[in-house]
């Protein structure tokens, strides 16, 4: 059976339901949220490669750079915010994070 | 054809399962090292699919900078990680019912989604344009004349990031002594240097 459009966007799926279950399992834990995101953002450029390549529209491949341009960009500031609220609090534990809270 | 079924079976299988683990790992080193394994069998993926620029990108971005980078911040940080897994198994049974409909759902459509390809023998093994000129070349000529500017504002992107890294995690701590090049430049004979004369048998 050769492999299509469908198995490559089956692979996007479960990596995206993936990123998103990590999210929901690891409410405590920024770092792995942020690699749960990395995860969702892998699904996304999965799915924008697999058109471009079956659909023989290189378009696709030009906007999956500009979506690991962002990825890279909010890992690097994701990461940064981290380290200083560990720095000012001693703690990255998601439920103390409410300073901003109305 | 069959070897390339088989090696899509394999990175997917490789892909599906590090993701999983990312998630479900007790320590986040290990997450951190099965995301790694996650960017290089999509990397293959990519590879196999015949986008192989992006897929070079795939590695030195993600494995190079960013996976290094996270790595980093989890060694660093000084942090009871046992703790931090209490709400796991509580969170479990509405996680796994939102992500089931969510997979469920998405699966259905990608499966049952029929799409017309462009132009005939457009398949695995026959990348975009192989005539005689590579993914590369073609990805650049789109990246460099038609979306020139997005491009730019990639750049920019980039650009603000590291300097809104570097502006966050930057501090001043005065209760570190610097070496200050100004002030030691600045230093002149009269103020650093005394010739004191010394009389025979006494003390200065």
């Amino acid at each position: 059976m050769a492999i299509g459009l469908p198995h490559y966007l089956t692979v996007g799926a479960i990596l995206l339901t993936l990123g998103i279950f990590g999210i929901f399992l690891n409410r405590k834990n920024v770092i792995i949220i942020l690699m749960s995101i990395e995860l969702i953002l892998l699904a996304v450029n999965i799915n924008l490669v697999a058109f471009s390549v079956f659909r023989g529209n290189l378009i696709g491949q030009a906007f999956a750079m500009f979506v690991l341009t962002v990825a890279a960009a909010e890992a690097a500031i994701g990461l940064a915010i981290l380290v200083v609220y560990f720095r000012n609090r001693g703690t990255i534990r998601v439920e103390d994070i409410n300073m901003m809270k109305g | 054809m069959i070897v390339q079924t088989v090696l899509f079976y394999i990175f997917a299988a490789s892909t599906v399962g590090s993701g999983a683990t990312v998630v479900a790992a007790r320590n986040p080193v290990h997450s951190v090292l099965f995301l790694i394994l996650a960017f290089f069998s999509t990397a293959a993926l990519f590879v196999l699919i015949g986008a192989e620029f992006l897929a070079m990108i795939l590695v030195i971005v993600y494995v190079g900078a960013v996976a290094v980078l996270f790595l980093f911040v989890v060694m660093m940080l000084d942090i009871d990680f046992r703790e931090m897994r209490s709400g796991f198994v509580r969170y479990l049974p509405v996680g796994a019912f939102v992500g089931a409909i969510l997979l469920a759902e998405l699966i259905l459509i990608s499966v049952n989604w029929a799409v017309t390809p462009v132009r005939a023998g457009v398949g695995i093994g026959a990348p975009v344009g192989a005539i005689a000129i590579n993914n590369t070349r073609l990805l650049g000529g789109i990246l460099y004349t038609r979306y020139l500017f997005a491009f730019q504002v990639a750049g920019l992107i980039l650009l603000e990031a590291m300097i809104g890294a570097i502006v966050l995690t930057l501090r001043h701590r005065p209760d570190v002594r610097r070496q200050s090049i100004a002030a030691q430049l600045a230093r002149t004979r009269e103020e650093s240097v005394e010739v004191v004369k010394v009389p025979v048998g006494e003390r200065v």
